[in-house]
Protein backbone atom coordinates (compact mmCIF):
# COMPACT_ATOMS: atom_id res chain seq x y z
CA UNK A 1 0.00 0.00 0.00
CA UNK A 2 2.73 2.52 0.63
CA UNK A 3 4.61 1.81 -2.07
CA UNK A 4 1.67 3.07 -4.20
CA UNK A 5 1.18 6.27 -2.22
CA UNK A 6 2.17 9.51 -3.73
CA UNK A 7 4.95 11.25 -2.25
CA UNK A 8 3.88 14.04 -0.13
CA UNK A 9 5.75 17.83 -1.83
CA UNK A 10 5.63 19.18 1.60
CA UNK A 11 7.25 17.81 4.98
CA UNK A 12 5.93 19.00 8.09
CA UNK A 13 3.52 16.52 9.38
CA UNK A 14 0.48 16.94 11.31
CA UNK A 15 -0.03 19.69 14.09
CA UNK A 16 0.94 18.62 17.44
CA UNK A 17 2.53 15.71 16.02
CA UNK A 18 5.60 14.57 14.95
CA UNK A 19 8.05 16.72 12.18
CA UNK A 20 9.08 14.82 8.51
CA UNK A 21 12.64 13.21 9.10
CA UNK A 22 13.90 13.26 6.04
CA UNK A 23 15.70 10.38 5.01
CA UNK A 24 18.94 11.07 3.26
CA UNK A 25 21.08 13.96 3.36
CA UNK A 26 18.80 16.22 5.28
CA UNK A 27 20.47 16.15 9.13
CA UNK A 28 17.76 15.90 11.96
CA UNK A 29 14.45 16.43 11.08
CA UNK A 30 13.91 19.45 7.54
CA UNK A 31 11.23 20.67 7.94
CA UNK A 32 9.46 22.88 5.30
CA UNK A 33 9.46 24.99 7.64
CA UNK A 34 13.06 25.26 8.45
CA UNK A 35 13.44 25.60 4.91
CA UNK A 36 11.79 28.02 4.64
CA UNK A 37 13.80 29.90 7.03
CA UNK A 38 16.77 28.83 5.85
CA UNK A 39 16.38 30.44 2.23
CA UNK A 40 15.26 33.71 3.54
CA UNK A 41 17.18 36.07 2.68
CA UNK A 42 19.69 37.13 4.61
CA UNK A 43 20.98 40.83 5.86
CA UNK A 44 22.38 42.15 8.76
CA UNK A 45 19.23 43.27 10.35
CA UNK A 46 17.20 40.26 12.01
CA UNK A 47 14.11 41.36 13.75
CA UNK A 48 13.91 40.45 17.43
CA UNK A 49 11.50 38.56 18.51
CA UNK A 50 9.04 36.50 16.57
CA UNK A 51 5.59 37.86 16.80
CA UNK A 52 4.66 41.21 16.40
CA UNK A 53 2.37 40.77 20.02
CA UNK A 54 5.87 40.33 21.82
CA UNK A 55 7.59 43.14 19.91
CA UNK A 56 5.28 45.65 20.45
CA UNK A 57 6.54 45.93 24.11
CA UNK A 58 10.13 44.37 24.84
CA UNK A 59 10.41 44.42 28.09
CA UNK A 60 7.96 42.03 31.09
CA UNK A 61 9.71 42.85 33.96
CA UNK A 62 6.45 44.76 35.83
CA UNK A 63 3.93 42.54 34.15
CA UNK A 64 5.66 39.73 36.14
CA UNK A 65 5.76 42.17 39.44
CA UNK A 66 1.76 42.75 38.60
CA UNK A 67 1.30 39.10 38.94
CA UNK A 68 3.65 38.52 41.46
CA UNK A 69 1.42 41.16 43.16
CA UNK A 70 -1.62 40.22 42.04
CA UNK A 71 -3.37 40.11 45.66
CA UNK A 72 -2.68 43.49 46.54
CA UNK A 73 -3.76 44.18 42.74
CA UNK A 74 -7.15 42.64 43.34
CA UNK A 75 -7.34 44.88 46.43
CA UNK A 76 -6.69 47.64 45.39
CA UNK A 77 -9.03 47.53 42.30
CA UNK A 78 -11.48 46.51 44.44
CA UNK A 79 -11.16 50.23 46.00
CA UNK A 80 -10.68 51.42 42.67
CA UNK A 81 -13.77 50.11 41.10
CA UNK A 82 -16.15 51.14 43.92
CA UNK A 83 -14.66 55.07 43.89
CA UNK A 84 -15.10 54.91 39.76
CA UNK A 85 -18.71 53.86 40.57
CA UNK A 86 -18.87 56.29 43.36
CA UNK A 87 -17.80 58.72 40.43
CA UNK A 88 -20.29 57.69 38.15
CA UNK A 89 -22.91 60.88 38.73
CA UNK A 90 -19.81 62.82 37.54
CA UNK A 91 -19.23 60.72 34.54
CA UNK A 92 -22.68 60.76 33.46
CA UNK A 93 -22.78 64.91 34.27
CA UNK A 94 -19.73 65.06 31.90
CA UNK A 95 -21.05 61.95 29.28
CA UNK A 96 -19.23 59.24 29.42
CA UNK A 97 -18.60 59.70 25.84
CA UNK A 98 -16.68 63.22 26.98
CA UNK A 99 -14.85 61.33 29.80
CA UNK A 100 -13.86 58.67 27.53
CA UNK A 101 -10.80 60.24 25.96
CA UNK A 102 -9.17 61.71 29.04
CA UNK A 103 -9.74 58.23 30.85
CA UNK A 104 -8.96 56.22 28.16
CA UNK A 105 -5.76 57.86 27.78
CA UNK A 106 -4.92 57.18 31.50
CA UNK A 107 -6.29 53.89 31.68
CA UNK A 108 -4.20 53.10 28.59
CA UNK A 109 -0.70 54.42 29.93
CA UNK A 110 -1.16 52.91 33.96
CA UNK A 111 -2.10 49.67 32.67
CA UNK A 112 -0.24 49.57 29.44
CA UNK A 113 2.60 50.42 31.54
CA UNK A 114 1.44 47.85 34.84
CA UNK A 115 0.34 44.71 32.49
CA UNK A 116 1.49 45.45 29.00
CA UNK A 117 -2.58 45.97 28.28
CA UNK A 118 -3.49 45.59 24.78
CA UNK A 119 -6.72 47.86 24.98
CA UNK A 120 -8.63 44.74 24.38
CA UNK A 121 -11.41 47.33 25.75
CA UNK A 122 -12.86 43.78 27.69
CA UNK A 123 -10.59 43.22 31.02
CA UNK A 124 -10.51 40.13 32.57
CA UNK A 125 -7.33 40.84 34.59
CA UNK A 126 -8.85 39.69 37.64
CA UNK A 127 -10.14 36.27 36.44
CA UNK A 128 -6.40 35.85 35.19
CA UNK A 129 -4.01 36.40 38.08
CA UNK A 130 -3.57 39.95 36.95
CA UNK A 131 -1.85 38.49 33.67
CA UNK A 132 -2.70 40.12 30.91
CA UNK A 133 -4.14 37.13 28.25
CA UNK A 134 -3.83 39.33 25.29
CA UNK A 135 0.10 39.06 25.52
CA UNK A 136 -0.32 35.42 24.61
CA UNK A 137 0.64 35.37 20.76
CA UNK A 138 -2.44 33.09 20.48
CA UNK A 139 -4.54 35.92 22.45
CA UNK A 140 -5.56 32.65 24.63
CA UNK A 141 -8.50 33.81 26.66
CA UNK A 142 -8.95 30.53 28.53
CA UNK A 143 -5.80 29.00 29.54
CA UNK A 144 -2.77 27.88 28.11
CA UNK A 145 -2.28 26.02 24.55
CA UNK A 146 -0.39 22.55 24.70
CA UNK A 147 2.82 23.84 23.57
CA UNK A 148 3.85 25.37 26.68
CA UNK A 149 7.45 24.67 27.13
CA UNK A 150 8.97 22.27 30.11
CA UNK A 151 10.37 25.18 31.37
CA UNK A 152 7.09 27.21 31.65
CA UNK A 153 7.90 29.31 28.15
CA UNK A 154 5.95 30.07 25.62
CA UNK A 155 5.84 28.16 22.61
CA UNK A 156 5.93 31.02 20.30
CA UNK A 157 8.70 33.45 22.35
CA UNK A 158 11.22 31.08 23.59
CA UNK A 159 12.39 33.82 25.93
CA UNK A 160 9.11 34.57 27.20
CA UNK A 161 7.62 33.18 30.40
CA UNK A 162 4.03 31.88 29.40
CA UNK A 163 1.40 33.70 30.10
CA UNK A 164 -1.19 31.69 31.19
CA UNK A 165 1.51 29.96 33.31
CA UNK A 166 2.33 33.21 35.25
CA UNK A 167 -1.80 33.48 35.31
CA UNK A 168 -2.16 30.52 37.49
CA UNK A 169 0.45 31.35 39.30
CA UNK A 170 -0.95 34.48 40.21
CA UNK A 171 -4.80 33.38 40.24
CA UNK A 172 -3.02 31.30 43.36
CA UNK A 173 -2.39 34.32 45.31
CA UNK A 174 -5.86 35.85 44.54
CA UNK A 175 -8.69 36.00 46.87
CA UNK A 176 -10.97 35.30 44.12
CA UNK A 177 -8.32 33.46 42.07
CA UNK A 178 -10.88 30.60 40.91
CA UNK A 179 -12.11 33.51 38.86
CA UNK A 180 -9.58 31.52 36.28
CA UNK A 181 -11.91 28.37 36.23
CA UNK A 182 -15.03 30.15 34.30
CA UNK A 183 -15.22 29.56 30.32
CA UNK A 184 -14.94 33.20 28.97
CA UNK A 185 -16.58 34.33 25.77
CA UNK A 186 -14.98 35.24 22.66
CA UNK A 187 -13.09 38.81 22.68
CA UNK A 188 -15.54 41.29 21.16
CA UNK A 189 -13.77 43.20 18.60
CA UNK A 190 -15.66 46.02 18.30
CA UNK A 191 -14.55 47.35 21.76
CA UNK A 192 -10.96 47.31 20.95
CA UNK A 193 -9.54 50.41 22.19
CA UNK A 194 -12.38 51.36 24.48
CA UNK A 195 -11.61 52.06 28.03
CA UNK A 196 -12.90 49.03 30.16
CA UNK A 197 -13.07 50.66 33.35
CA UNK A 198 -16.46 53.31 32.41
CA UNK A 199 -18.24 50.26 30.72
CA UNK A 200 -17.65 48.00 33.75
CA UNK A 201 -18.56 51.84 35.76
CA UNK A 202 -21.65 52.27 33.46
CA UNK A 203 -22.72 48.48 33.75
CA UNK A 204 -22.14 48.28 37.88
CA UNK A 205 -23.89 51.28 37.94
CA UNK A 206 -27.40 50.25 35.76
CA UNK A 207 -26.88 46.80 38.38
CA UNK A 208 -27.37 49.12 41.18
CA UNK A 209 -29.98 51.25 40.13
CA UNK A 210 -31.83 47.42 39.73
CA UNK A 211 -31.23 46.68 42.55
CA UNK A 212 -32.11 49.52 44.29
CA UNK A 213 -35.59 49.54 42.59
CA UNK A 214 -36.44 45.83 43.50
CA UNK A 215 -35.07 46.42 47.42
CA UNK A 216 -38.16 48.46 48.21
CA UNK A 217 -40.44 46.33 46.37
CA UNK B 1 -23.25 -4.55 -9.90
CA UNK B 2 -21.96 -6.25 -6.85
CA UNK B 3 -24.39 -8.42 -4.05
CA UNK B 4 -25.20 -6.64 -1.06
CA UNK B 5 -22.86 -7.59 2.01
CA UNK B 6 -24.19 -8.29 5.06
CA UNK B 7 -25.16 -5.21 7.41
CA UNK B 8 -21.88 -4.47 9.80
CA UNK B 9 -22.39 -2.81 13.11
CA UNK B 10 -23.60 0.74 12.88
CA UNK B 11 -24.36 0.98 9.65
CA UNK B 12 -27.41 2.69 7.97
CA UNK B 13 -29.15 -0.24 5.85
CA UNK B 14 -29.95 2.49 3.46
CA UNK B 15 -26.90 3.54 2.69
CA UNK B 16 -23.15 3.52 4.01
CA UNK B 17 -22.65 7.52 3.58
CA UNK B 18 -25.87 7.91 5.65
CA UNK B 19 -25.83 9.05 9.24
CA UNK B 20 -27.36 6.35 11.90
CA UNK B 21 -30.53 6.53 13.35
CA UNK B 22 -30.38 9.27 16.13
CA UNK B 23 -30.12 7.09 19.88
CA UNK B 24 -31.98 8.98 22.71
CA UNK B 25 -28.99 10.44 24.99
CA UNK B 26 -26.65 10.64 21.85
CA UNK B 27 -25.97 14.11 20.11
CA UNK B 28 -24.37 12.68 17.25
CA UNK B 29 -25.86 10.03 14.63
CA UNK B 30 -22.10 8.84 13.92
CA UNK B 31 -20.27 5.62 15.16
CA UNK B 32 -17.84 7.20 17.26
CA UNK B 33 -20.28 8.49 20.02
CA UNK B 34 -22.07 5.01 19.31
CA UNK B 35 -18.87 2.94 20.61
CA UNK B 36 -17.91 5.03 23.47
CA UNK B 37 -21.40 5.29 25.09
CA UNK B 38 -21.55 1.17 24.92
CA UNK B 39 -18.22 1.57 27.01
CA UNK B 40 -16.09 -0.37 24.02
CA UNK B 41 -12.94 1.12 24.06
CA UNK B 42 -12.16 3.29 20.68
CA UNK B 43 -9.45 3.26 18.51
CA UNK B 44 -8.85 6.53 16.47
CA UNK B 45 -5.99 7.71 14.01
CA UNK B 46 -4.95 10.37 12.28
CA UNK B 47 -4.75 10.57 8.61
CA UNK B 48 -1.72 12.51 6.96
CA UNK B 49 -3.32 15.09 4.92
CA UNK B 50 -2.37 15.01 1.56
CA UNK B 51 -0.59 17.16 -0.36
CA UNK B 52 -2.59 17.34 -3.59
CA UNK B 53 -6.06 17.72 -4.76
CA UNK B 54 -6.50 13.98 -5.79
CA UNK B 55 -9.30 12.33 -3.97
CA UNK B 56 -7.49 8.93 -4.55
CA UNK B 57 -4.44 10.06 -1.86
CA UNK B 58 -7.67 10.44 0.79
CA UNK B 59 -9.10 7.61 0.23
CA UNK B 60 -5.84 5.32 -0.14
CA UNK B 61 -4.73 6.72 3.05
CA UNK B 62 -8.11 6.15 4.59
CA UNK B 63 -7.72 2.45 2.99
CA UNK B 64 -4.69 1.36 5.30
CA UNK B 65 -7.24 1.88 8.67
CA UNK B 66 -9.95 -0.11 7.64
CA UNK B 67 -11.11 -2.15 9.78
CA UNK B 68 -8.63 -1.26 12.59
CA UNK B 69 -10.48 2.05 13.57
CA UNK B 70 -13.72 4.14 15.17
CA UNK B 71 -12.92 7.28 13.89
CA UNK B 72 -10.29 8.99 11.55
CA UNK B 73 -8.74 12.17 12.37
CA UNK B 74 -9.09 15.05 9.40
CA UNK B 75 -6.46 17.77 10.56
CA UNK B 76 -7.12 20.95 9.86
CA UNK B 77 -3.25 22.40 8.47
CA UNK B 78 -1.33 21.00 11.50
CA UNK B 79 1.53 22.20 12.55
CA UNK B 80 0.37 25.24 10.64
CA UNK B 81 1.48 23.98 7.47
CA UNK B 82 -0.75 24.00 4.41
CA UNK B 83 -2.06 20.61 3.22
CA UNK B 84 -6.07 19.65 2.04
CA UNK B 85 -7.89 21.18 3.98
CA UNK B 86 -9.92 19.36 6.87
CA UNK B 87 -13.72 19.81 5.33
CA UNK B 88 -11.93 18.79 2.26
CA UNK B 89 -11.02 15.58 3.50
CA UNK B 90 -14.07 14.90 5.58
CA UNK B 91 -16.00 15.48 2.37
CA UNK B 92 -14.64 12.89 0.55
CA UNK B 93 -14.66 10.43 3.72
CA UNK B 94 -18.28 10.77 4.39
CA UNK B 95 -18.89 9.75 0.84
CA UNK B 96 -17.12 6.63 1.51
CA UNK B 97 -18.79 6.30 4.43
CA UNK B 98 -15.84 6.52 7.16
CA UNK B 99 -16.29 8.14 10.39
CA UNK B 100 -14.11 11.35 9.79
CA UNK B 101 -13.80 13.68 13.26
CA UNK B 102 -12.77 17.07 11.40
CA UNK B 103 -10.74 19.34 13.44
CA UNK B 104 -11.17 23.06 13.23
CA UNK B 105 -8.40 25.05 14.05
CA UNK B 106 -8.60 28.57 15.63
CA UNK B 107 -5.72 30.10 13.64
CA UNK B 108 -7.04 30.10 9.90
CA UNK B 109 -10.80 31.39 10.12
CA UNK B 110 -12.33 33.78 12.03
CA UNK B 111 -15.83 32.93 13.88
CA UNK B 112 -18.31 34.04 10.64
CA UNK B 113 -16.09 31.16 8.58
CA UNK B 114 -16.11 28.47 11.23
CA UNK B 115 -19.81 28.85 12.38
CA UNK B 116 -20.49 28.31 8.40
CA UNK B 117 -18.09 25.74 8.70
CA UNK B 118 -19.53 23.61 11.00
CA UNK B 119 -22.73 23.37 9.32
CA UNK B 120 -21.72 22.61 6.50
CA UNK B 121 -19.86 19.67 8.17
CA UNK B 122 -22.60 18.77 9.42
CA UNK B 123 -24.92 18.33 6.68
CA UNK B 124 -22.28 16.07 5.02
CA UNK B 125 -22.69 13.88 7.58
CA UNK B 126 -19.67 15.04 9.70
CA UNK B 127 -20.62 13.70 13.02
CA UNK B 128 -17.87 14.56 15.30
CA UNK B 129 -15.65 17.99 15.52
CA UNK B 130 -12.61 18.26 17.05
CA UNK B 131 -11.48 21.90 18.71
CA UNK B 132 -8.22 22.93 18.76
CA UNK B 133 -6.58 26.50 18.88
CA UNK B 134 -4.09 25.53 16.62
CA UNK B 135 -0.27 26.07 16.11
CA UNK B 136 1.32 29.72 15.95
CA UNK B 137 1.49 30.27 12.31
CA UNK B 138 5.37 30.50 12.95
CA UNK B 139 5.39 27.08 13.44
CA UNK B 140 4.84 26.23 10.01
CA UNK B 141 5.85 26.57 5.85
CA UNK B 142 4.05 30.32 5.95
CA UNK B 143 4.91 32.05 8.91
CA UNK B 144 3.88 35.20 6.95
CA UNK B 145 0.62 34.51 7.45
CA UNK B 146 -1.84 36.56 9.42
CA UNK B 147 -2.98 34.58 12.61
CA UNK B 148 -6.19 34.82 13.28
CA UNK B 149 -7.23 33.16 16.55
CA UNK B 150 -10.19 34.83 16.91
CA UNK B 151 -11.97 32.64 19.06
CA UNK B 152 -10.38 30.11 21.26
CA UNK B 153 -10.93 26.46 21.81
CA UNK B 154 -12.63 27.06 24.83
CA UNK B 155 -15.47 29.64 23.05
CA UNK B 156 -15.08 27.31 19.87
CA UNK B 157 -16.92 24.25 21.73
CA UNK B 158 -18.74 26.90 23.64
CA UNK B 159 -20.06 28.29 20.25
CA UNK B 160 -20.43 24.71 18.51
CA UNK B 161 -22.64 23.17 21.60
CA UNK B 162 -24.68 26.49 21.43
CA UNK B 163 -25.70 25.71 18.04
CA UNK B 164 -26.04 22.46 18.51
CA UNK B 165 -28.44 22.74 21.94
CA UNK B 166 -30.03 26.09 21.46
CA UNK B 167 -30.03 25.76 17.59
CA UNK B 168 -29.02 29.04 17.46
CA UNK B 169 -25.49 31.45 16.44
CA UNK B 170 -23.35 32.90 18.58
CA UNK B 171 -25.47 36.43 17.44
CA UNK B 172 -28.69 34.54 18.61
CA UNK B 173 -30.23 33.82 14.84
CA UNK B 174 -31.68 30.93 15.18
CA UNK B 175 -31.14 27.63 12.61
CA UNK B 176 -33.02 25.57 11.56
CA UNK B 177 -31.86 22.69 11.75
CA UNK B 178 -28.61 22.27 14.86
CA UNK B 179 -25.54 20.18 13.54
CA UNK B 180 -26.16 17.43 15.79
CA UNK B 181 -21.70 16.62 16.18
CA UNK B 182 -20.20 15.14 19.29
CA UNK B 183 -17.78 17.70 20.60
CA UNK B 184 -14.52 16.57 20.91
CA UNK B 185 -11.35 18.72 22.28
CA UNK B 186 -7.23 17.98 22.93
CA UNK B 187 -5.21 17.89 26.42
CA UNK B 188 -2.06 17.83 26.74
CA UNK B 189 -1.33 16.55 30.60
CA UNK B 190 2.70 16.38 29.78
CA UNK B 191 3.16 20.44 29.42
CA UNK B 192 2.88 23.25 32.08
CA UNK B 193 1.20 24.35 34.22
CA UNK B 194 0.91 21.12 35.39
CA UNK B 195 -1.69 21.64 38.57
CA UNK B 196 -3.82 23.66 36.06
CA UNK B 197 -4.27 20.76 33.31
CA UNK B 198 -6.94 19.00 35.04
CA UNK B 199 -8.99 21.96 35.60
CA UNK B 200 -8.77 23.13 32.21
CA UNK B 201 -10.20 19.83 31.57
CA UNK B 202 -12.92 20.69 33.37
CA UNK B 203 -13.07 23.88 31.81
CA UNK B 204 -13.43 22.13 28.29
CA UNK B 205 -16.05 20.02 29.50
CA UNK B 206 -17.95 22.82 31.13
CA UNK B 207 -17.98 24.19 27.71
CA UNK B 208 -18.63 21.66 25.65
CA UNK B 209 -16.02 18.61 25.36
CA UNK B 210 -17.74 14.99 25.40
CA UNK B 211 -14.36 13.51 24.32
CA UNK B 212 -11.12 14.82 24.36
CA UNK B 213 -7.77 13.43 22.58
CA UNK B 214 -4.49 13.64 24.39
CA UNK B 215 -1.51 14.76 23.15
CA UNK B 216 1.47 12.08 22.53
CA UNK B 217 1.96 9.79 25.49
CA UNK B 218 5.57 8.38 26.37
CA UNK B 219 5.45 8.99 30.12
CA UNK B 220 3.08 6.91 31.51
CA UNK B 221 3.60 7.32 35.22
CA UNK B 222 2.87 11.53 34.23
CA UNK B 223 -0.81 10.35 32.88
CA UNK B 224 -1.12 8.44 35.72
CA UNK B 225 -1.01 11.27 38.15
CA UNK B 226 -3.07 13.19 35.68
CA UNK B 227 -5.30 10.91 35.36
CA UNK B 228 -5.65 10.61 39.49
CA UNK B 229 -6.76 14.09 39.46
CA UNK B 230 -9.10 13.71 37.02
CA UNK B 231 -10.79 11.07 38.67
CA UNK B 232 -10.70 13.14 41.91
CA UNK B 233 -12.79 15.69 40.01
CA UNK B 234 -14.88 12.95 38.39
CA UNK B 235 -14.13 14.43 35.06
CA UNK B 236 -13.80 10.80 33.38
CA UNK B 237 -17.54 10.34 34.01
CA UNK B 238 -18.70 13.41 32.06
CA UNK B 239 -16.73 12.92 29.59
CA UNK B 240 -14.47 10.27 27.44
CA UNK B 241 -10.43 10.22 27.50
CA UNK B 242 -8.59 8.70 25.20
CA UNK B 243 -4.74 8.88 24.76
CA UNK B 244 -2.59 9.98 22.22
CA UNK B 245 0.33 7.48 21.39
CA UNK B 246 2.45 6.73 18.08
CA UNK B 247 5.10 5.05 17.24
CA UNK B 248 9.01 6.93 17.07
CA UNK B 249 10.85 6.01 14.02
CA UNK B 250 14.49 6.09 15.94
CA UNK B 251 15.82 7.65 18.68
CA UNK B 252 17.24 10.53 16.71
CA UNK B 253 13.72 11.24 15.05
CA UNK B 254 12.78 11.32 18.99
CA UNK B 255 15.48 13.95 20.18
CA UNK B 256 14.50 16.13 17.21
CA UNK B 257 10.83 16.02 18.49
CA UNK B 258 11.95 16.62 21.78
CA UNK B 259 13.71 20.00 20.53
CA UNK B 260 11.82 21.33 18.27
CA UNK B 261 8.56 20.30 18.29
CA UNK B 262 6.96 22.14 21.71
CA UNK B 263 4.70 20.17 23.63
CA UNK B 264 5.28 16.40 23.45
CA UNK B 265 7.55 15.23 26.23
CA UNK B 266 9.69 12.70 25.85
CA UNK B 267 11.76 11.01 28.86
CA UNK B 268 15.45 9.92 28.76
CA UNK B 269 14.60 6.63 29.14
CA UNK B 270 12.62 6.37 26.24
CA UNK B 271 15.24 7.74 24.41
CA UNK B 272 17.52 5.27 25.71
CA UNK B 273 15.38 2.13 24.87
CA UNK B 274 15.47 3.17 21.11
CA UNK B 275 19.05 3.67 21.27
CA UNK B 276 19.70 0.31 23.05
CA UNK B 277 18.16 -1.57 20.09
CA UNK B 278 19.19 -3.19 17.03
CA UNK B 279 15.93 -2.15 15.34
CA UNK B 280 14.80 1.14 16.12
CA UNK B 281 11.94 1.62 14.39
CA UNK B 282 10.57 -2.07 15.69
CA UNK B 283 11.55 -0.94 19.02
CA UNK B 284 9.76 2.24 18.33
CA UNK B 285 6.84 0.49 17.63
CA UNK B 286 6.79 -2.02 20.29
CA UNK B 287 7.17 0.81 22.42
CA UNK B 288 3.90 2.42 21.00
CA UNK B 289 2.40 -1.40 22.13
CA UNK B 290 4.11 -1.52 25.89
CA UNK B 291 2.77 2.36 26.22
CA UNK B 292 -0.69 1.16 24.88
CA UNK B 293 -1.02 -2.32 27.53
CA UNK B 294 -0.11 0.06 30.09
CA UNK B 295 -2.31 2.96 28.99
CA UNK B 296 -5.32 0.64 28.61
CA UNK B 297 -5.32 -0.41 31.76
CA UNK B 298 -5.90 2.93 33.34
CA UNK B 299 -9.49 4.05 35.27
CA UNK B 300 -10.93 6.65 33.52
CA UNK B 301 -9.50 5.80 29.38
CA UNK B 302 -11.75 5.08 27.08
CA UNK B 303 -9.64 4.47 24.14
CA UNK B 304 -6.58 5.54 22.18
CA UNK B 305 -5.60 8.13 19.63
CA UNK B 306 -2.96 6.58 17.65
CA UNK B 307 -0.78 8.98 15.46
CA UNK B 308 1.25 7.44 12.98
CA UNK B 309 2.61 10.27 11.29
CA UNK B 310 4.20 8.72 7.95
CA UNK B 311 4.10 5.04 9.79
CA UNK B 312 0.34 4.53 8.94
CA UNK B 313 1.28 1.28 7.73
CA UNK B 314 1.76 0.06 11.84
CA UNK B 315 -1.22 1.31 12.95
CA UNK B 316 -2.68 -2.08 11.86
CA UNK B 317 -0.35 -4.11 13.70
CA UNK B 318 0.41 -1.75 16.62
CA UNK B 319 -3.59 -2.08 17.41
CA UNK B 320 -3.89 -5.79 16.38
CA UNK B 321 -0.58 -6.66 18.71
CA UNK B 322 -1.58 -4.50 21.64
CA UNK B 323 -5.24 -6.01 21.70
CA UNK B 324 -7.49 -3.06 22.46
CA UNK B 325 -10.16 -4.47 20.50
CA UNK B 326 -10.36 -7.81 22.56
CA UNK B 327 -11.60 -9.02 19.25
CA UNK B 328 -14.28 -6.39 18.06
CA UNK B 329 -14.25 -5.66 14.44
CA UNK B 330 -14.93 -1.65 14.21
CA UNK B 331 -16.47 -0.89 11.01
CA UNK B 332 -14.76 -1.72 7.71
CA UNK B 333 -15.42 -0.08 3.93
CA UNK B 334 -16.70 -3.16 1.74
CA UNK B 335 -17.54 -2.84 -2.18
CA UNK B 336 -20.75 -1.35 -2.65
CA UNK B 337 -23.20 -1.61 -5.68
CA UNK B 338 -22.06 1.56 -7.14
CA UNK B 339 -18.20 1.52 -6.57
CA UNK B 340 -18.42 -0.81 -9.94
CA UNK B 341 -20.37 2.02 -11.35
CA UNK B 342 -17.09 4.55 -10.57
CA UNK B 343 -14.67 1.67 -11.49
CA UNK B 344 -16.02 1.52 -14.84
CA UNK B 345 -16.25 5.08 -15.70
CA UNK B 346 -12.75 5.59 -14.36
CA UNK B 347 -11.40 2.31 -17.07
CA UNK B 348 -13.46 4.68 -19.24
CA UNK B 349 -11.75 8.05 -18.40
CA UNK B 350 -8.24 6.48 -18.03
CA UNK B 351 -7.88 3.76 -21.05
CA UNK B 352 -10.21 5.13 -23.56
CA UNK B 353 -9.51 7.70 -25.99
CA UNK B 354 -12.41 10.10 -25.16
CA UNK B 355 -12.46 14.04 -25.37
CA UNK B 356 -15.29 15.56 -22.68
CA UNK B 357 -13.75 18.78 -21.95
CA UNK B 358 -16.39 21.56 -22.66
CA UNK B 359 -13.94 23.36 -25.22
CA UNK B 360 -12.68 20.42 -26.95
CA UNK B 361 -16.46 18.76 -27.70
CA UNK B 362 -17.57 22.15 -28.88
CA UNK B 363 -14.59 22.26 -31.50
CA UNK B 364 -15.60 18.80 -32.45
CA UNK B 365 -18.91 19.54 -32.59
CA UNK B 366 -17.76 22.10 -35.26
CA UNK B 367 -15.43 20.22 -37.18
Amino acid sequence: MSDTRPTSTTAAGPASTRPEVTPSNASGGMTQATIVRKTAPKSDYKPADVSPQRRIQRSYTVRLWSVRHSRFLEWFYARFADVFLLLHPLWKAVGYSRAEAPVKFVEKRVKGFMFDCRMCGQCILSSTGMSCPMNCPKQLRNGPCGGVRANGNCEVEPDMPCVWVKAWEGSRNMRHGDAILNVQKPVDQSLRETSAWLRVTALAAVERERAKQEAPA
Amino acid sequence: MSPPHPLQPDENPAGVHLPLDPLPGHSSRGRLERILRRGEFAVTAELNPPDSANPEDVYERAAIFDGWVDGINAVDASGANCHMSSMGICALLTRMGYAPIMQIACRDRNRIAIQGDVLGAAAMGVGNILCLTGDGVQAGDQPGAKPVFDLDCMSLLETIRTMRDEQKFLSGRKLTTPPSVFLGAAINPFAPPYDFRPLRLAKKIAAGAQFVQSQYCFDVPMLRTYMQRVRDLSLHEKCFILVGVGPLASAKTARWIRSNVPGIHIPDDVIKRLEGAQDQKKEGKQLCIDIINEVKEIEGVSGIHVMAYRQEEFVAEIVHESGVLKGRRPWKREPRADDALVADRLDHILHDELTERPGEMIRGAVE
